[in-house]
């Protein structure tokens, strides 16, 4: 053995001093500063949900307290199966339908019409490419908001006021998704194109085997946010949908609101409940998917 | 300048993976240092709890007298360059060399003067208000080195430093740094799991493997005296062919054939013979079968099998062989004995 | 030659009919007076444009829209860059505080001002009491400066979370290598942040400076409109709200639609600087 082996072995026999973890000033200030930051989230919805449990002359006359009431059930008897409105349409279970349609076809219509709008500009040689690039990258400048009132006349003048294809078509006509899937099929490898078309894959049995199923990741992150920005539409619904059985419950937020004034007792549990069912689908999506939403969210907006 | 010992030095993470056992050693003021081993055998994480980066779960670590457990790294006296250079890519590279300096208060003409040195000692003369991105990875190396040379510290730690960079530029490299290092004779503590520039770059190596300290010595003693199978067969290219034998006092017995070893062991071992002390002897009491020979222009290598262990030997470019039946001699004393079981020598 | 239009089309299609034909629907109608009674229209020139500027009432409202957005902003980007430094630096936990802090994302911009409502409630609302214990009789709705502060603070809770993700992902893409060799350079946590951290994650910074500009100026419509809970009267609004109240409620369309056309020219104007911005980017590797 060499000495210098024996050095080593004689020093690993001393007797190990254990370290204790050092508890920093510094690392109780980064979690209080996290905790009040997660605190001034949580604590808002934390007061509706309270509200949804409490009857509501109770709520009147205390506010919202730290106590936890026994009228959850009953309210949301109340917000599912009652309406509020004049036409006695806008239950609450009509609307949280309405929703679901309008989420989930707005981000399946915008991930088809994306993605083969992408799938065109990328792997064909047009003539005019640049020109319809240009087309679609200029609708990424303006805003619905801006647009509002000529965009309503159009659909009014095409009768698809209070439909379905109403209201998902028009917020369809912006590039994003477009962008998002040309962004992502330029990175994947040409040599794959090449390799399809030795084995004699055709343009349409390329995307349908080779594109689609390499995109899985990115169609599931663009899913996710575009069907929270869907549920979530709030102007465009206001203007397109005024029978109230095409409520969502974000555009029937407006009439919910109205019912916590004016009426004798109002309806605080109820309108909570309601509050808190708009809100609940989405924050579920962005919760449980949350690697794919971060992904999809920080890949888009590039 | 300074040495540094280590003792009883452990890590263990939280999830209870012990990257590095109790190890404990001493590095004298002023020698260069290489912690060699294969991927995951611990040398970054033990390099890396004595730049500071990684907390030690036990045991003690003085650098120069201080016991610097719990000293932040930038108070430790230390510099270190990283395997992908780490230069703080906003800045230029005269910015990148003056940064350390400038954050413990040292005159600004004090740091011109310095980073003027350090540029002129590495060449970076006409790089000095460039952006690293506008650099290629030697010319990046240069600056993280300038950049640790500046501080005047007391160890310089090096992470697998040559990693990023092609061969040529590497070899290049490798003597500069050992050469710098010998001017400026500062204690530094090298990374690699390139064994070529642990044996060419070292005053002395440690060899690890699975978070544990192999062996402690020089490039020499531990190449012709490995500690361990792990040793024999890690240091040195092509690697030491050990085959199992049987020994008996004085000798150890190999398929047909009785060597002469200089060991009092008996029973089952692993004998260790480098490729270079087998030796063409028409007379030679081993038989091997060639069946391919490497042409590496000033030697050859014959791959082959002796009974049916296979086995590698290096001849110079004159030796006059072929494939099939050479006979080989033994050189003598360069024999190495392990124990069968534990792979430690014997 | 058929395939790649057929894949084409679709976007095309409902991109000319719903996007470039109300944009220029917008820009027609804002050169028009439009008759009270649906008579027709008469051509106006720019005269709907010069009633905007000489209007005190929409310069105040543009006044309103430029400090809305920069509180909105700078407390939004400053508290969300504050969070994302404390959560990359915790380990213990670290997950579940990234959730916390970044469900709210999916909260829509009405149910956002609805839990305003709630939260600022004249008689019970939590946080109407904590102001008046600090001596502010906080009256939602009724007071211009109180439900202006109502929909900043609404309207940051709202943004924080998009914030905090873009920054966290800003900073986990800082090399580590890079972090340690400031931890080696520079003793100070506070130095290390400034000299390097800060620098490296000023590409990201600038962006969402732009994504936040939009967001004050347009997504925050539901906020405003369930805030002031349908009644502008001499509520604070922001342009776009104008826009939907002059258009949809008080029929001036020529007017309203100028006011979109002088939007829509900002928007342009903000995007052509974030691309100008983009190509002169802070390019570090």
């Amino acid at each position: 053995m060499t000495e210098a082996n024996a050095a080593a072995l004689a020093a690993a026999t001393v007797k190990p001093r254990r370290r204790r973890r050092r508890i920093r000033g510094g690392d109780v200030l980064d979690h209080l500063v996290l905790i009040v930051g997660s605190l001034f989230m949580l604590v808002p919805l934390l007061v509706v949900f309270q509200m949804t449990t409490v009857p509501d002359v109770e709520m009147i006359r205390t506010g919202p307290s730290l106590q936890i009431g026994d009228q959850l059930d009953e309210n949301f008897d109340k917000a599912m199966f009652e309406a509020s409105g004049f036409s006695g349409q806008n239950t609450g279970t009509r609307m949280l339908v309405n929703s679901f349609i309008l989420g989930i076809g707005f981000a399946l219509g915008k991930i088809l019409i994306g993605m083969m709008a992408a799938y065109a500009i990328v792997y064909f040689r047009l003539r005019f490419a640049t020109l319809a690039f240009w087309v679609i990258f200029t609708t990424l400048l303006l805003p619905l908001e801006v647009r509002i009132l000529p965009s309503y006349e159009v659909v009014q003048k095409l009768g698809m006021l209070n439909t379905y294809q109403g209201l998902i078509i028009p917020l369809i006509a912006s590039a994003t998704a477009t962008f998002f899937f040309r962004q992502f099929f330029r990175s994947v490898p040409e040599e794959l194109v090449e390799a399809a078309r030795i084995d004699g894959a055709g343009p349409v049995k390329f995307f349908v085997d080779i594109l689609v199923p390499l995109s899985k990741t990115m169609i599931a992150a663009m899913f996710i946010i575009m069907f929270v920005f869907g549920w979530n539409q709030y102007l465009w619904p206001t203007m397109v949908t005024t029978e109230e059985d095409m409520f969502t419950l974000v555009r029937g937020i407006k009439q919910i609101t109205q019912t916590l004034e004016g009426t004798n007792v109002p309806e605080f549990g109820r309108a909570n409940l309601l509050a808190l069912i708009a809100v609940l689908p989405p924050v579920a999506v962005v919760i449980f998917f949350q690697s794919w939403f971060v992904k999809g969210l920080t890949e888009s907006d590039k | 300048m300074a040495q540094v010992s280590l003792e009883a030095v452990r890590k263990v993470y939280p999830n209870g993976f012990e990257a590095v056992k109790p190890t404990g050693f001493h590095i004298p003021d002023g020698e260069f240092t290489v912690l060699v081993g294969p991927s995951g055998c611990g040398k970054s994480t033990l390099l890396r709890m004595i730049a500071g980066l990684e907390e030690i779960t036990e045991g003690v670590l003085r650098i120069g007298d201080r016991e610097v457990n719990d000293v932040d790294p930038a108070d430790r006296d230390i510099a270190m360059v990283f395997q992908n250079y780490a230069l703080y890519p906003h800045m230029t590279v005269r910015k990148n060399i003056a940064y350390g300096l400038k954050n413990r208060k040292i005159a600004s003409a004090e740091i011109d003067r310095k980073v003027a040195e350090a540029s002129d000692l590495l060449g970076l003369d006409e790089y000095l208000d460039r952006k690293p991105s506008q650099l290629s990875g030697g010319q990046r190396q240069r600056v993280a080195m300038g950049r640790a040379i500046v501080r005047d510290p007391a160890l310089f730690l090096f992470d697998e430093p040559l990693s990023n960079l092609d061969a040529k530029l590497r070899n290049q490299m490798r003597i500069e740094i050992k050469a710098l290092q010998r001017r400026l004779g500062v204690t530094s503590i090298y990374v690699t799991h390139d064994q070529v520039e642990a044996m060419t770059m070292a005053d002395r190596i440690i060899v690890m493997n699975g978070g544990r300290v192999e062996q402690i010595g020089t490039p020499a003693q531990v190449y012709h005296a490995p500690a361990s199978t792990f040793v024999a067969s890690f240091m040195g290219a092509p690697p030491m062919n050990l085959v199992p034998a049987e020994a008996s006092a004085g000798s150890v017995r190999f398929g047909q054939t009785e060597i002469a070893a200089d060991s009092a062991a008996t029973g089952p071992v692993t004998l260790g013979i480098r490729p270079e002390d087998l030796i063409p002897d028409a007379a030679g009491p081993l038989a091997m079968h060639v069946d391919i020979i490497e042409e590496l222009g000033a030697h050859r290598l014959l791959h082959g099998s002796i009974g049916t262990e296979r086995m590698t030997v290096h001849v110079g470019k004159d030796t006059d062989v072929g494939t099939g039946q050479v006979p080989l001699s033994v050189k003598a004393g360069a024999v190495s004995l392990f124990d069968a079981r534990t792979g430690m020598r014997l | 030659m058929w395939l790649p239009m057929l894949l084409l089309v679709p976007q095309l299609i409902i991109i000319a009919v719903f996007f470039y034909w109300p944009a220029w629907q917008a820009v027609q109608s804002s050169l028009y007076l439009e008759d009270p009674f649906g008579f027709g229209s008469t051509f106006v020139g720019v005269e709907n444009y010069t009633d905007l500027a000489g209007s005190s009432e929409y310069m105040r409202i543009a006044w309103f829209t430029v400090i809305f957005t920069l509180l909105v902003t700078f407390l939004s980007l400053a508290l969300a860059l504050l969070l994302a430094v404390k959560a990359d630096k915790v380990i213990r936990g670290a997950q579940t505080y990234r959730t916390l802090l970044m469900w709210v994302y999916a909260v829509a911009p009405p149910v956002a001002g609805f839990i305003g409502l709630i939260m600022f409630d004249q008689s019970w609302g939590p946080l109407t009491e904590f102001a008046r214990s600090l001596g502010w009789d906080f009256k939602l709705g009724v007071n211009y400066f109180d439900t202006a502060t109502a929909m900043v603070i609404v309207s940051v809770w709202k943004q924080v979370p998009v914030n905090f993700i873009f920054f966290l992902s800003g900073l986990q893409s800082i090399p580590r290598s890079v972090r340690e060799a400031a931890l080696i350079d520079n003793r100070s946590a506070s130095g290390r942040f400034w000299d390097v951290t800060f620098p490296l994650l000023a590409p990201t910074a600038f962006f969402l400076l732009i994504i936040n500009i939009t967001y004050a100026l347009f997504d925050t419509f539901g906020v405003v409109d369930t805030l002031v809970k349908g009644e502008p009267g001499n509520n604070p609004m922001t342009l776009v709200y104008k826009v939907y109240v002059d258009g949809f409620r008080g029929n001036d369309l020529g007017g309203s639609s100028a006011q979109s056309v002088i939007l829509m020219v900002l928007v342009l104007a903000l995007t052509i600087f974030q691309f100008r911005l983009v190509e002169k980017r802070i390019h570090y590797t």
